[in-house]
């Protein structure tokens, strides 16, 4: 742990807590990791759910699967992923203190996300008039095990709309933040912090693809 | 911990890396590999995790404190599969009736 | 390291003061105090539960509630004393207050995210115990499906949700807890000087991040399948039941680590000190609180060995049990090591540390019986269960709770409690515990189910003993409440040292300045250094309030 240089001043953000703004600043990367390792558990036990019923219908898994529209879902991964690179890109932008660039980056990650959740909408609403979503109105022709799919299905990138949600209001807050100068090369851990999350929720649609949308393709 | 400025060339080329499996999980599934079609399938997507995990989130850079919570959610779902798993896996091993 | 003998700066009890200035706080110990009085808030509400269903079950018949109203107080008995007390009891009391005083720093890493988790915790309580007034949940605190996804019609969403909603509590505090120990230990203070207390917390934290999230997903599946009828463990539409189990046990059982584990920190601050000694193998103590948050996760499936799991899976799970029980063992036989010869301080805490004791030995050890698959058929469902889970959570759990409090008392309050209302109390309690749970033991093993609100007249006998023993019970806690509350007002004042312990938290005043230390500490002593730990500043036999001095 290093200590404070004798005779400065401690830095406006430097909370009363800590000794120097590196100890704050890992600290709240390792804090942000330990939180991630929640989100992992937290999606973790639907992904449990997913392998327990396919193992157990694996014929109606992919007859759902092919229900679902891979091309949007395909464009739905280069879409995040996109965004976690302009968000990694706003990150090194902060450390560097180049405003402007953050500002670039952190708009179009937002509309990376916006636009993720509008095909997501469109997705919804397709399934809706298909009689997929389940309950009263799920189609009762379809294969047993179908319905739980769609159940997590919608469990499952509904959980993490959510997330996406929660991200664009965060990233909306840090960019307020970065156009009012409060980063700069000494102090910029919570575009650090916001893009761990942003990065993790990208994660998690990368498992979801291909679990959810690639398994009608040829059927396995 | 140091801070070195990643470049934006490396971040660039793990965001093309990324597009290639992308597209690559999309064509093997379209091929018919049998029972090898579900490991490949989750092989490309830890592939991409990884790359997004050590590069985008930068903890290649990390400290050993901070890779090893990053791996021990992972570890952790591992020990939800594996031993749920060992149940549904096993029923009717034991030849009782409906156990 | 020397305290100033005149303090000059307030305590963290008297500035800065008003009711925002509690509410809005960023201290560490004032979060502690406001976690203190909700927890005993919500212990007495899942008491009264109790007292209830204690009364309820002095008659064979189910004469005192209907059998629906004696679901709903099982359940919300259940719900309230795990999520609500036990849960939260030593890490967000006394380990929010010493956490960061043992390691040397001036507050825990996230002080406002510490707030927040209490704030959640309220809400999360306000939330479910709302359906008090709503009419009730019926399902068992452990929520199966399909009876509660289904099936009942009482509110189970609104219960789900609450839950849900305290379990952020959970994860912020552990989330706090690991970064502080990790990040913010004073120069000098090495992961093998800490307090075992410390140790403790750190390895329930690990719990509270790897498992609470999974509890987290499964009532809001639950709460998904009543109201969007997303249905996953509907067998109706080929869902599996047992799936809900799997989630549910996979946080629950290492949940019961949570409620242990800081308990067994306290034991071994208050071992070493009224032994005055080191704790015999120091090292062997800390690993074993870390393996047994780790073991806990894998053990899950000895909930469900009569579900319908695989008896192959059951297996497995028998053995891992029987794993568990070993770093358990680990503990006690060292704190008894430590005893063996020491110089033992016939005070208050000791009394605590042998009630402890004695109680969770029985409670672990009839774990091991509930482990064995076989034994398990026969007893699982039964009183022999509710017996056990009490000896270890209310023998054990609330046993070092209030040994914590006892022992820490002077520290956070600057104020001594009555030393013989304190013996007789813990007497109080250790009678009455037994008196209640003994008795289910043995009907448990005489084939009485759990749960039920009516019995064969045969049973009677030992019914109406286990309620005998929890008004003893209750009337030592009340007791309890009673002396430590007078001691606020009316209570000597307390020295910095009154045990002549081990550990920074000694070295400060009683009680503490808002930021701990005037300056941060190095240190150089070992853990339990009682070789040349102070002698305790108050007489062994108890001290009129006119007697004592203070600092």
């Amino acid at each position: 742990m290093s200590n404070p240089v004798s005779g400065a001043k401690p830095h406006p953000k430097l909370q009363a807590h800590f000794h120097s703004m590196e100890q704050q600043l890992e600290a709240s990367t390792l804090g942000m990791w330990v939180f991630l390792v929640t989100e992992v558990m937290f999606f973790g036990g639907m992904f449990m759910a997913y392998l327990v019923y396919r193992n157990m219908y694996p014929h109606a898994w992919v007859e759902a699967s092919h229900e679902l529209n891979w091309q949007l879902g395909g464009l739905n991964t280069m879409v995040l992923i996109m965004s976690s690179l302009t968000m990694a890109l706003a990150v090194r932008a902060a450390m560097l203190g180049q405003k402007r660039y953050q500002i670039i980056n952190l708009t179009l990650t937002i509309l990376l996300g916006c636009v993720f959740l509008v095909v997501k909408f469109f997705e919804y609403k397709a399934k809706f008039e298909h009689h997929l979503v389940p309950g009263p109105n799920f189609d009762p022709t379809l294969e047993q095990g179908m319905q739980i799919f769609f159940s997590l299905y919608f469990m499952l990138t509904g959980v993490h709309a959510a997330h996406m949600i929660i991200g664009i209001v965060m990233m909306t807050v840090i960019l307020t933040m970065a156009a009012r100068d409060s980063f700069n090369a000494e102090y910029y851990t919570p575009v650090e912090v916001a893009g761990l999350y942003w990065h993790f929720v990208d994660i998690v649609w990368i498992f979801l693809f291909p679990l959810l949308y690639l398994l009608g393709r040829h059927g396995a | 911990m140091s801070h070195q400025v990643p470049s934006i060339r490396m971040y660039v080329g793990v965001f093309a890396a990324l597009l290639i499996f992308t597209a690559t999980t999309v064509w093997v599934a379209g091929l018919d590999l049998g029972r090898l079609n579900t490991p490949v399938a989750l092989g490309i997507a830890i592939t991409k995790g990884s790359l997004v995990i050590l590069f985008f989130m930068g903890v290649r850079n990390n400290t050993p404190l901070t890779k090893t919570v990053a791996i021990s959610g992972f570890l952790w779902l591992l020990i939800l599969f594996s031993l749920g798993m060992n149940d549904y896996l096993t029923r009717g091993w034991l030849g009782v009736t409906g156990r | 390291m020397k305290e100033a003998a005149v303090h000059q700066e307030p305590s963290y009890l008297g500035a800065p003061y008003g009711l925002a200035a509690w509410l809005l706080t960023k201290d560490h110990k004032r979060i502690a105090i406001l976690y203190l009085i909700s927890v005993t808030i919500f212990f007495a509400i899942g008491a009264l539960f109790a007292a209830t269903i204690r009364t309820e079950l002095i008659t064979p018949q189910g004469d005192l509630v209907t059998a629906d109203l004696y679901n709903k107080l099982f359940t919300l008995h259940g719900v309230v004393m795990i999520f609500f007390f036990l849960i939260p009891s030593i890490p967000a009391t006394l380990g929010n207050f010493f956490i960061p005083i043992m390691i040397g720093a001036k507050d825990l890493a996230f002080p406002r995210i510490n707030l927040l988790s209490w704030y959640i915790y309220v809400v999360g309580a306000i939330v479910t115990l709302s359906v008090v007034i709503t009419g009730g949940v019926d399902t068992g605190w452990t929520f199966y499906a399909p009876y509660s996804s289904i099936a009942s019609n009482t509110n189970v969403t609104t219960a789900a949700l609450g839950v849900f909603i305290t379990g952020f509590s959970s994860i912020l505090t552990g989330f706090n807890f690991i970064v502080t120990i990790h990040r913010m230990r004073a120069p000098g203070m090495t992961w093998f000087r800490l307090p075992l207390f410390v140790w403790a917390n750190y390895a329930t934290s690990l719990i509270f991040i790897l498992g609470t999230p999974v509890v987290a997903i499964t009532v809001l599946l639950i709460a998904a399948e009543r109201t969007l009828h997303l249905g996953i463990f509907d067998p109706r539409i080929g869902g599996d039941p047992i799936l809900f189990q799997h989630l549910f046990w996979f946080y629950s059982h290492p949940a019961v680590y949570i409620m242990i584990l800081p308990g067994m920190g306290v034991i071994s601050e208050l071992v070493a000190n009224v032994s005055r000694k080191q704790i015999f193998g120091y090292s062997f103590v800390a690993f074993s609180s870390i393996a047994i948050a780790l073991i806990g996760f894998l053990v899950w499936g000895h909930h469900m060995f009569v579900t319908g799991q695989s008896i192959y899976a059951g297996l497995v799970f028998s053995i891992l049990t029987m794993l568990v029980a070993v770093p358990s063992a680990v503990k006690t036989f060292n704190w008894t090591a430590t005893m063996y010869k020491g110089s033992i301080t016939w005070d208050s805490p000791l009394f605590w540390v042998l009630g402890f004791m004695g109680l969770f030995l029985v409670g672990g050890l009839t774990g091991l019986f509930l482990g064995s698959m076989g034994l398990d058929v026969h007893l699982h469902d039964t009183y022999f269960i509710v017996a056990h889970f009490h000896y270890i959570m209310v023998g054990g759990g609330v046993t070092a709770f209030l040994g914590g409090l006892h022992f820490y008392w002077p520290k956070m309050t600057g104020r001594m409690y009555s030393e013989p209302l304190a013996k007789i109390a813990s007497m109080l309690v250790f009678f009455g515990f037994n008196l209640t749970f003994f008795p289910q033991f043995i009907l448990g093993y005489m084939g009485m189910p759990r749960r039920y609100h009516s019995y064969p007249p045969e049973f009677q006998v030992l019914n109406v003993m286990s309620t005998g023993g929890a008004a003893v019970l209750g009337t030592g806690y009340m007791l309890i409440l009673i002396y430590l509350l007078y001691s606020i007002f009316k209570g000597p004042k307390a020295p910095m040292n009154p045990w002549g312990a081990t550990g920074l938290e000694w070295k400060i005043q009683s009680p503490p300045i808002t930021h701990n230390f005037h300056e941060t500490p190095v240190v150089t002593e070992e853990a339990y250094d009682y070789i040349h730990a102070p002698a305790p500043e108050r007489a062994l036999t108890p001290v009129s309030p006119r007697e004592v001095t203070h600092e």
